[in-house]
């Protein structure tokens, strides 16, 4: 009678066991790495990781948790590698033993939303960008805008500026090019994931300021292509450093990113925007993996490594569907030779 | 009824074994309730200190200067807490003007006149509504709330109470009330600004208010009521000298809960709100609160603006403390008033 009682219980426990080896073994080979950081890469960073633990059953758990946090996280060596829309400094790299390489690369574009306006139809240059936004420029029927835009009248209104509350590496970007093109704005507001607005609003996120625009009349703000295209949100094209008006592509992100100097750049610290290519968009932004070189964790830096090759590799496929643009060839090689030369794996 | 002394001297025994285990006992379990009110004091002081801490850069860096400061230049690392310190005091001021009154209607109706079928399902309502998550408040606002107020209320506004109205010619109003066009005078086209937030944030502390009104509303007793009707007093005259002055410092308590919920409210907020750095007198303009500039800017910030962040918690911290003094303060002159 006892022993009938017990019985179940016993082979419970030994089923127990027994599912929880099977489990063991299955973890043990299978490696979970951890990444975090910038939210710009996010949505191409969970597509890869699920193709790749199809793939190969590693697991990535990517925390899309802010740039600022990523490079805290990986400072004190909690994940295994740190995601950051602005580049480390060489000399913070060196002192801490962290080597830095783009994964993949977007486009910035700024949206308006003026009566009878489409995508494409409105131009307008760097200089004009960073008045508008410094707030100097304050009627869509500005002569200086009207310059650029023989052809299209645009009605008079007040222009609003919708612009990013929240830190991030899309707000560091777009300052990073009104910087580089309007003198007033770079000793005014500087450039950072955040910075003082002279005038506008803030929306949070990409989603809050694609919100914002559409529900602003005579509203202008920048967002990643991503969202404008998914949003169709009117988008504005812009007059490059080679002095072309180009419309925000794949294609012009990828002429940005080629025709950037990263010969030049140690650690491939280049802030894309202002490219000098003739096609290339002002405003490619890229996002760098941030990693030990020599690991904490040698098993999980492997597998790192491993991940980011097939992403170069095999996850560009993945990157175009979500509007991201994949690394020209010639970086791919030239990133692979960072990782050969500075990386120990 | 011959007692045996071997049993008496047992029995006191046992008796004081007993009452010195029931001392223990009762030791024990006040340390156990000492402990749990030191918990909420010792996280109290540890979290004011871990932030005034965090803070520390900022206040030495920018001294009594940053409370009075409207600059937030992460690009030239220059902080001030005004712009975030006004939009959190404004939003919620404007909450409770609505919030007050309505809770009060919402209390009464169900306490005093509703009929009792109706009672249950009108105040389970009400706590649900309380439960509802502070971010659905926010999306609701943002993507209805907001355009609505700017197409239909905001042009009303402007025109009839601002300084700043599409024709240029000022109301009546605006010409022979102070302040009142610089309150509602306005060129930004669109809904989200301190007055919607605050609406947005009357709407999230009603529930709170109204439920613990009426909770206390109920406990008036009938008798009282009752004399005060059998005296010829309308359901109004009832609800004001007997029912509110019975129930005076619990509705207080309720007022300032809410409250509380309205300054640390964070995510309705930074989404209603406008998240901008500028200071403005119109009730109309985009501002910016202590929570939403929290949440807004904490994930990306380092070195001197993550300070002043904390900084910008630690201030939270005093507002709400502040408040709550003068919560206890009108409790006490209330007190006073009674006695005469």
């Amino acid at each position: 009678m006892l022993t009938s009682c017990k019985s179940p219980l016993r082979f419970a426990a030994v089923a127990t066991i027994a599912v929880a080896s099977t489990f063991g073994m299955a973890a043990a080979q299978a490696t979970d790495i951890t990444g975090a950081g910038s939210s710009f890469v996010y949505p191409v960073m969970s597509k890869w990781s699920a193709a790749y633990a199809e793939k190969t059953g590693n697991h990535l758990n990517y925390q899309s948790v802010g740039s600022g946090a990523g490079i805290a996280q990986i400072k004190e060596g909690t994940i295994d590698f740190g995601a950051s829309d602005a580049p480390m400094k060489a000399e913070d790299l060196e002192s801490l033993g962290l080597g830095q390489f783009p994964i993949v690369v977007g486009g910035i574009v700024p949206v308006v939303n003026i009566v009878g306006v489409k995508a494409g139809q409105i131009k307008l240059d760097g200089a004009t960008l960073g008045d508008i936004f410094l707030g100097k420029i304050s009627n869509w029927n500005d002569p200086k805008i009207a310059a650029l835009n023989a052809g299209l009248t645009l009605p008079a209104g007040k222009i609003t500026v919708v612009h990013r509350s929240d830190g991030s590496g899309t707000t560091f970007n777009f300052t990073n090019f009104l910087s580089k093109v309007n003198p007033e704005w770079a000793g005014k507001a500087k450039f950072g994931t955040a910075v003082e607005w002279p005038t506008g609003v803030g929306g949070k996120g990409n989603e809050g300021v694609s919100q914002y625009v559409q529900q602003i009349k005579g509203s202008i703000g920048y967002v990643e292509y991503a969202y404008a295209v998914k949003n169709k949100i009117t988008w504005v094209d812009l007059k490059n450093a080679a002095g072309h008006v180009v419309a925000p592509s794949a294609a012009s992100f990828a002429a940005a990113a080629v025709t950037a100097d990263w010969g030049s750049a140690k650690d491939f610290n280049l802030i894309m925007t202002n490219a000098p290519g003739a096609q290339a968009w002002p405003i490619t932004a890229t996002t760098w993996m941030i990693m030990y070189k020599t690991p904490k964790n040698a098993v999980n830096s492997k597998v790192a490594f491993d991940f980011f090759k097939w992403s170069l590799e095999h996850g560009q496929q993945d990157a175009s569907a979500l509007d991201y643009v994949p690394l020209p060839n010639a970086l791919v090689s030239k990133i692979e030779a960072y990782w050969a030369s500075e990386y120990k794996h | 009824m011959s007692a045996q002394p071997g049993t008496i001297a047992s029995s006191a025994i046992i008796q004081e074994q007993r009452s010195r285990r029931d001392a223990l006992d009762e030791r024990l379990f006040r340390w156990l309730l000492m402990g749990c009110a030191l918990l909420v004091l010792a996280s109290l002081l540890g979290a004011a200190g871990a932030t005034l801490w965090g803070g520390r850069e900022a206040f030495a860096k920018f001294g009594w200067h940053f409370l009075v400061s409207t600059a937030w230049d992460p690009g030239n690392d220059v902080y001030g807490a005004l712009v975030p310190v006004y939009g959190t005091i404004a939003t919620s001021l404007i909450a409770l003007l609505i919030a007050v009154p309505v809770s009060f209607g919402i209390a009464l109706y169900l306490s005093e006149v509703a009929p009792p079928w109706l009672r249950t399902p009108v105040s389970s309502a009400i706590e649900l509504l309380a439960g509802i998550p502070s971010i659905i408040y926010g999306m609701w606002g943002l993507f209805i709330f907001a355009p609505f107020f700017a197409d239909h209320i905001k042009p009303w506004l402007t025109n009839n109470l601002g300084d700043k109205p599409d024709d240029g010619k000022l109301s009546w109003v605006v010409q022979h009330v102070p302040f009142i066009g610089k309150l509602f005078g306005s060129d930004y086209p669109f809904g989200a600004s301190i007055l919607v937030a605050g609406i947005v944030l009357a709407i999230m502390i009603i529930p709170f208010i109204s439920s613990v009104m009426r909770e206390v509303f109920q406990t008036v007793p009938t008798r009282l009521k009752e004399s005060a009707y059998a005296l010829g007093s309308s359901t109004w005259e009832v609800s004001w000298d007997i029912v509110l002055p019975y129930t005076r410092s619990a509705v207080i308590g309720g007022i300032f809960l809410g409250l509380g919920r309205a300054l640390g409210e964070t995510m309705a907020v930074t989404f209603v709100l406008g998240n901008a750095m500028t200071l403005s007198a119109s009730l109309l303009d985009p501002g910016t609160s202590i929570a939403a500039t929290i949440a807004n800017q904490f994930s990306e910030a380092s070195g001197l603006q993550k300070s002043s962040l904390m900084a910008l918690a630690f201030l939270l911290f005093v507002v709400t403390f502040i408040v709550l003094l003068i919560a206890r303060l009108m409790l006490r002159q209330l007190k006073l008033k009674e006695g005469r």
